[in-house]
């Protein structure tokens, strides 16, 4: 009868320790026990006529739908107060004075596993689909997704530097997507500039805005920057739309070239990828390189900002979001470390705008409105700023989110025929940020990664060491 | 000691030789805004010495040490270092010069560990001593070799007032300022920090001008101090003649009860 929905087990996992997880089942199931008498002479029957007769339809599907649904929400009440009193009862690293347990956070743990997993599933990624949908042509709603969110991962992890890292609150870094898309529509139309010339020339030129910009805030913070930036990336935009000479104005550019396998163009004909290779023609070969080569520019972004948080630069970033005054103190020139900050984030800001063109094939100043700004920002706010994997799920959530929506069908069978659920996609995102903001102020990865760990641990309980005798 | 006899000379025992004061400041102006902070003040502090500079709130110590650092910038007067002048250079270059402050209020970096901030004292000369220096801190400071791993934020007040003074102590500065490491602490710990500063200035002769509203403490440790009312040097002298000083006594010592 309550068939335990699949979204159950994936709740249980996220349960802390302290959870016991028979009697939690028990007592949803009891709960589910409870709605199924409750619907049988509520829901189980409709009575529809017809003519003049008076027929009873059975609707026990919905009522299990209805049971299910109980039932994970119990479960789900069971892990939320569970893990609240898991929470109070662990006293908060923020507030310890005595020695933190140096040992790896159940975080730390979970991501040595998952971070392989989730680079693994990446890269697998037009594989698993393909075996799934059976077909290239089957799989391609599923990579253009995966292109789609990886963009995002990728944008986010740009801005992850700016916002994450220093502390500079960025509204405006669609400017620099805008400045890179334009960089390489502009330049392979009028002089026939192939990508991978462009690549590199976008992300020069979006550094070099990102300098641009960065001078005229360098005395700005909060909010104040805030609003400079987010007047930035409409100048950007407003240019774009008005410059009608150079850009074509709202109508965008089109027609710019597609990308090549490293000069052997994705076409039917005998000098082609799929001839060259041969492999039978599909235009899919193209999304899936499409796929990997965005994946190889997010994890260039990830790799060097990894690298970049370990070096001088890095770590001046971290401790100009910190405090900007002791930085300065500290011989720090926050001027070069703010240009700096804005000017890399910038640049991976215009590696993904050209890559937005090059996949696109036509760039319009559309694109490039506040909108896109504030789901950037959101990603990286969300995902816990600073924090790579964070930003990475967030992505995922913020950008595939709406397209599981599309998906969730049976809800039709509750809400009737007419129920789209697409149509409630901002409602739910305004809940769900709610709710982070609830229970994960500071994202959903709030721990801040140590760039250095030192290898001896030395685990010195905290009641060995008194106040006042060093 | 007549009243009109509070003004002490000038002169320590160490500016009447011929050698120049490491750090001289000669008629400094700050104002914040309109309103003037520091009324043209006068002031050395000597290679080898610890200097104290006592007052009420607001009488604009923080300001002075501030200015020293180049923020706020003085308006009128010139600050030397070592013989050259740094009145108008950028704060970060001041820091590079061989002086490193601990800034009102500790400022540690609340979300990197014990470790990173040491690094972060250590950057502007390159780490290139930095694993040796660490080693220094850490026996000067045994209690933060335990929390090296340990954010900033989570260790208590006197611990980060000790991390504050060795992420100073990491840049191998000549001359430490000190903005009242005191501030807010158990004065078991404040005598503990009093002593590990005398320690810096007589093993490694480590000049030191420290800023402190517990004028005892500061004033029995120092060789010399300055008393500061609204923005101007009162009185001066070595540390035992301000202590003796009854007006000195009378306004910060036995609670302006005389």
């Amino acid at each position: 009868m309550t068939a335990p929905s699949i979204t159950t087990t994936a709740q249980t996992q996220t349960v802390s320790r302290s959870f016991d997880l028979a009697a939690a089942f028990k007592d949803a199931a009891k709960t589910a026990l409870i709605m199924l008498g409750l619907s049988i002479p509520i829901l189980a029957y409709k009575t529809d006529q017809s003519g003049a007769d008076l027929f009873l339809t059975p609707r026990w599907g919905l009522v299990a739908i209805v049971c299910a649904i109980v039932f994970g929400l119990r479960l789900l009440i069971h892990a939320f107060t569970a893990s609240r009193s898991y929470a109070r009862a662990t006293p908060s690293p923020r507030q310890a004075t005595e020695l933190v347990d140096a040992s790896p956070s159940a975080f730390q743990k979970a991501s040595r596993f998952g971070i392989p997993f989730f680079l693994g599933v990446a890269l697998a990624f037009p594989f698993l689909v393909y075996l799934i949908q059976g077909g290239l042509t089957e799989s391609r709603y599923w990579v253009d997704l995966g292109i789609l969110i990886l963009t995002y991962v990728m944008l986010g992890w740009g801005l992850n530097i700016v916002v994450g890292l220093a502390g500079l609150l960025d509204l405006g870094y669609v400017a620099f997507y805008a400045v890179g898309a334009y960089t390489y529509a502009l330049l392979s139309t009028t002089f026939g500039l192939s990508f991978w010339i462009c690549l590199p020339l976008a992300g020069i030129l979006a550094a070099f805005w990102g300098m641009i910009l960065g001078f005229p805030v360098l005395r700005l913070r909060g909010d104040y920057l805030a609003i400079v930036t987010l007047a930035f990336g409409e100048i950007i935009r407003l240019v774009l739309i008005n410059w009608v000479d150079l850009t074509n104005g709202g109508a965008g550019i089109s027609s710019i070239p597609r990308a090549t396998f490293f000069g052997i163009p994705f076409t039917a004909g005998e000098d082609g990828f799929a001839a060259t290779f041969g492999l039978e023609f599909n235009g899919m070969h193209r999304m899936i390189f499409f796929y990997y080569l965005i994946l190889a520019l997010a994890l260039l972004t990830n790799f060097v900002t990894m690298r970049l948080r370990k070096l001088p630069v890095g770590r001046a970033w971290e401790a100009l979001r910190e405090d900007e005054i002791a930085c300065r103190s500290l011989g720090i020139n926050t001027t070069n470390t703010k240009l700096t900050a804005f000017s890399i984030g910038a640049m991976f800001g215009g590696f993904a705008g050209s890559f937005f063109a090059v996949r696109q094939g036509f760039v319009s100043p559309e694109s490039f409105n506040f909108l896109e700004s504030a789901i950037i920002l959101a990603i990286v706010v969300l995902g816990g700023m600073g924090s790579q994997i964070g930003v990475a799920i967030a992505a995922i959530v913020l950008v595939g989110g709406p397209e599981i929506l599309r998906n969730l069908t049976f809800l039709q069978a509750i809400f009737g025929s007419g129920f789209d659920p697409n149509e409630y996609r901002l409602l739910l995102f305004g809940v769900g940020m709610v709710a982070m903001m609830v229970w994960r102020p500071r994202g959903l990865i709030s721990e801040r990664e140590p760039s250095v760990i030192l290898k001896e641990r030395k685990a010195i309980s905290g009641s060995l060491v008194k106040e006042g005798h060093g | 000691m007549t009243a009109a006899g509070a003004n002490i000379p000038m002169q320590s025992p160490q500016a009447a030789s011929s050698r120049q004061p490491l750090l001289s400041v000669r008629g400094i102006k700050t104002y914040y805004g309109n309103i003037i902070a520091l009324k043209g003040v006068d002031m050395d502090v000597n290679e080898g010495e610890i200097v104290t500079l006592i007052g009420a709130n607001g009488a604009g110590k923080s300001t002075l040490m501030m200015t020293i650092f180049g923020n706020p910038r003085a308006r009128e007067g010139t600050i030397t270092y070592g013989g050259r002048d740094i009145t108008k250079m950028p704060t970060h270059e001041i820091a590079r010069l061989s002086i490193a402050q601990s800034p009102e209020g500790r400022r540690i970096f609340p979300r990197m560990t014990v470790f990173e901030n040491l690094q972060m004292g250590a950057s502007m000369n390159g780490m290139a001593h930095f694993d040796h220096d660490l080693e220094r801190v850490c026996t000067l400071f045994p209690r933060l070799k335990e929390r090296l791993q340990q954010r900033g934020g989570t260790l208590s007040g006197g611990e980060q007032q000790m991390l504050a003074i060795a992420r100073a102590l990491m840049s191998r500065p000549k001359l430490l300022l000190l903005d009242e490491p005191s501030l807010g602490l158990a004065p078991l710990i404040v005598k503990q920090i009093f002593e590990i500063i005398k320690e810096l200035n007589e093993k490694d002769g480590m000049t030191v001008f420290l800023v402190e509203q517990n004028a005892y403490h500061a004033l029995k440790l120092a060789h010399r101090g300055y008393v500061m009312v609204t923005g101007n040097i009162t009185m001066s002298g070595t540390g035992k003649e301000l202590l003796e000083n009854p007006q000195v006594r009378a306004a910060y010592l036995e609670g302006g009860s005389h």
